[in-house]
């Protein structure tokens, strides 16, 4: 096999539960995001935009969506002879059999796949972050300071410093300490969870350890390594970069893109993100349809109202329909009259005519209100909402529903209907 | 399917005025995401016909790069392939293609090694959706040395720019008249043929020996009565792009819902090449009736009746009605334009008005974009 530089590893197996229903089907790197891409795409465009062209994904949780839209990596150009895109999920062993049980086990669990191309360093990405980064020039940062892990960091504003995992690093930039949810933390550099491991120290490290249970790099494999002496490096980022963890930030990265000049834009020539597309024909806008502030995906049908949301493709909002600070996925279809305020509706979903949701007073989730909350009504993959009725705010709906789940035709604020599958 | 595709994509026509100072006929943008090439090239694949051999020699810079790659239409095969013919020298030969036989002939090594028993022959300029196999069925089934398939003309179209045929009760073709001054039938040939290979070779090669080139007059219309030439008639959407006028209408077509459901969201799909823009974005002051966007586009001001290409930018204040503007334009702030086709990647400047009187105004202005 051909020597590879660096090849990228991406962790791509989590469930993201905090985004409670909209992952119930997909995991979270293949959700989608600004009307056209999901959340992999960005990783996936970094890599080959900074001139990575071996890629491993891991995937462990709910991989069909996942699966096809990575396909052989064609929307990439990751269709290589030699490297290209794998999808790499958990297998069977003679012995030992076992999931994925923590971010570096998973790792530790390829080691074969990574021997293969016999590369000097490491990256490793995860799939549940919207930013553009150029890899390259991390990997040059790293090659300078002849360090042996890079760890890029982001400088938060030091009083949101405490809810992420922080790095202290002494004036070369190399990490003299780890904080994680500090109460007081000494540093505002909160990593970002992308590494760069020099090849040989990555591979002892995850045999040395390989029997911790859940073995985690943040947990287990940075602080072996800095107990180690190794030397250890912080890559400061200074761009745009937003975790979509949680259904909040998720909607508020969404409606970023809407601005006129937005932060994150997509309409620029340089770093270009790309995606697997399987509709291209042109959106129509109706006669009587008023669309302002929105982004509108290919093919979609909008005859009604749109305003300061974001629609993937395919999407049909029929006449009289109001779709207001929304996110409405792929294939979704708003009926005559509906009026959709605030919400995340899924794919191929169906808002039946004259429904109201997202409407009335805020009440606390019944179902999570560590999940659901923002505000917002969140309907996941494949719903159905009948004719009429009124959703409010903090709910979450999925599946098939029909007037018979709606007492008096409304789901109060706070409310769930789950009726596909496991509660989510 | 048990036969190769030629995509016959050569030509010019002064019928498309300056839009063909550009690209040649078949690298046409059309319906915002494709080129007019793409439907037939997608109606090849989705017949499963996995040869395709385009024939081009005008202008063919655009179509070119639109073929760069042959993946968008499921043609990078190790069987088969796409193949893209332009003209060139060879030992015994070194003409440009001086017709349609002769752009055949030209390649009839290709024909000869090919091994399919049937030749699918297609030009590049309609816009259509077709299977082609009940084609080759009914080719089979008529004993037929020729299948034409034919359509009735839209409604008004300038019927001396067709070849126009007559067939009898049994689809037989009793007439055929190549652009005549005054036409005797609506039906019209689509430029679409079914032939075995071999007659392929044996017709085109003796029509190189008489010195003639033209696959419709010298050989459809001098073989009709010595020949079984079979019409078959396609009688779901079909356009022929090839005047400014018919361009016009075409792209316009697209805003009926029957015609976009039934070539851009039935099944089978018309494919291009993916272009990997993101969405497109309406800000506040976008006004936006009966229209057609493509990706990328940004659109700031008020749209109506109109086809918006991809990655088109529409400043404030302006006006854009009962128009088409090409990829990538870009249009100023307090612009009006009517009745125009504004050409690809061209700059209007703000407080200007381009309206088309009459007529349907082309406007390639050239502008500096960035020379402001």
């Amino acid at each position: 096999m051909v020597k590879k530089e660096m090849i990228a590893m991406l962790l791509a197996g989590g469930q993201g539960s905090r985004l409670g229903v909209l992952t119930s089907d997909v995991a979270k790197p293949a959700v989608a995001f600004g009307g056209k891409y999901r959340i992999i795409d960005f990783p996936l465009s970094n890599c080959i935009n900074s001139g990575i062209d071996t890629v491993g994904v891991l995937t462990q949780y709910q991989p069909l969506v996942l699966n096809t839209h990575i396909g052989i990596g064609i929307p990439w150009d990751l269709d290589r002879n030699n490297g290209g895109v794998s999808v790499l999920p958990p297998y069977e062993k003679s012995d030992n059999s076992e999931w994925y049980s923590g971010t570096a086990n998973a790792i530790y669990q390829n080691l074969r796949f990574m021997e293969n191309y016999n590369p000097d360093y490491v990256l490793i990405l995860s799939g549940d972050h919207i930013y553009k980064m150029d890899y390259e020039a991390m990997l040059d940062f790293h090659k300078q300071n002849q360090a042996d892990v890079t760890i890029a960091a982001l400088p938060v504003p030091m009083e949101e410093a405490s809810r992420f995992g922080v790095v202290v690093t002494d004036e070369d930039n190399r990490i003299t300490e780890f904080e994680e949810k500090p109460p007081q933390p000494k540093s505002n550099l909160a990593s970002m969870g992308i590494y760069i491991f020099s090849w040989p120290v990555l591979r002892d490290a995850l045999i040395t350890l390989k029997d911790k249970s859940n073995l985690d790099f943040g947990k287990h494999v940075i602080p072996y390594l800095h107990e180690n002496d190794k030397r250890i490096y912080a890559y400061e980022f200074n761009a745009y970069w937003k975790d979509v963890g949680t259904l909040g930030s998720y909607w508020e990265a969404n409606m970023e893109l809407i601005d006129l000049i937005p932060e994150f834009n997509l309409y620029e020539e340089f770093w270009k993100i790309y995606t697997s597309q399987d509709m291209i024909e042109p959106q129509y806008i109706g006669e009587h349809a008023k669309v302002s502030k929105a982004i509108v995906g290919a093919g979609d049908r909008i005859e009604g109202e749109v305003q300061n949301s974001v629609l993937g493709a395919g999407v049909v909002v029929e006449e009289g329909a109001v779709v207001k600070d929304s996110i409405i996925m792929k294939n979704t279809v708003i009926h005559k009259g509906a009026f959709v305020d605030k919400s995340i509706v899924a794919e191929n979903c169906e808002i039946g005519a004259g429904a109201q949701v997202g409407v009335g007073e805020e009440a606390e989730s019944k179902l999570n209100a560590s999940i659901y909350s923002f505000g917002l009504a969140t309907i996941g993959d494949n719903s159905v909402i009948p004719e009429g009725v009124t959703v409010g705010k903090n709910t979450a709906i999925r599946g098939v529903t029909t007037l018979d789940d709606y007492p008096n035709k409304e789901l109060e604020s706070g409310g769930y209907i789950i009726k596909a599958g496991e509660e989510a | 399917m048990k036969a190769l595709g030629i995509i016959l994509a050569g030509g010019n026509s002064s019928r498309m005025k300056n839009l063909s100072d550009k690209r040649a006929i078949s690298a046409m943008p059309v319906g915002c995401s494709y080129r007019s090439i793409d439907f037939t090239l997608s109606n090849m694949t989705n017949s499963h016909i996995q040869t395709v051999a385009v024939l081009s020699q005008y202008n063919a810079r655009s179509l070119n790069e639109h073929l760069n790659s042959s993946k968008w239409w499921n043609f990078g095969r190790k069987q088969g392939g796409l193949f893209l013919f332009t003209p060139t020298v060879t030992a015994d030969n070194s003409w440009w293609y001086r017709g349609t036989a002769d752009a055949m002939w030209q390649n009839i090594d290709f024909l000869k090694r090919r091994h399919e028993p049937y030749v699918v022959i297609a030009s590049g300029d309609c816009v259509y959706k077709m299977d082609f196999n009940p084609v080759l069925e009914y080719h089979i089934d008529k004993q037929a040395d020729i299948t034409l398939v034919c359509a009735k003309a839209p409604e008004g179209d300038d019927l001396t720019r067709y070849g126009t045929v007559k067939l009898d009760a049994d689809g037989l073709l009793t007439d055929f008249e190549e652009k005549p001054m005054v036409a005797h039938s609506n039906i019209v040939s689509t430029g679409v043929y079914i032939i075995r290979r071999r007659k392929l070779i044996e017709l085109l090669e003796q029509c190189n020996q008489e010195g003639r080139y033209n696959f419709v007059t010298d050989i459809l219309v001098r073989y009709k009565g010595m020949k079984k030439i079979y019409g078959y008639m396609l009688d779901t959407y079909w356009s022929n792009i090839a005047t400014v006028e018919a361009y016009y209408n075409t792209n316009m077509d697209f805003l009926k819902p029957e015609v976009r459901n039934f070539l851009f969201r039935e099944e089978p799909k018309i494919y291009s090449k993916a272009y990997d823009l993101p969405p497109a974005k309406f800000n506040q002051g976008s006004e936006v009736h009966n229209s057609l966007i493509g990706s990328g586009s940004i659109i700031n001001s008020r749209v109506e009746n109109s086809v918006l290409f991809k990655k088109v930018f529409v400043g404030n204040n302006s006006i854009i009605k009962n128009s088409i503007i090409l990829n990538g334009a870009y249009i100023g702030d307090n612009v009006r334009v009517e009745n125009c086709i504004v050409e690809s990647n061209e700059t209007l400047l703000s407080d200007t008005t381009y309206i088309g009187d009459g007529e349907i105004r082309i406007v390639s202005e050239n502008n500096n974009r960035y020379g402001i």
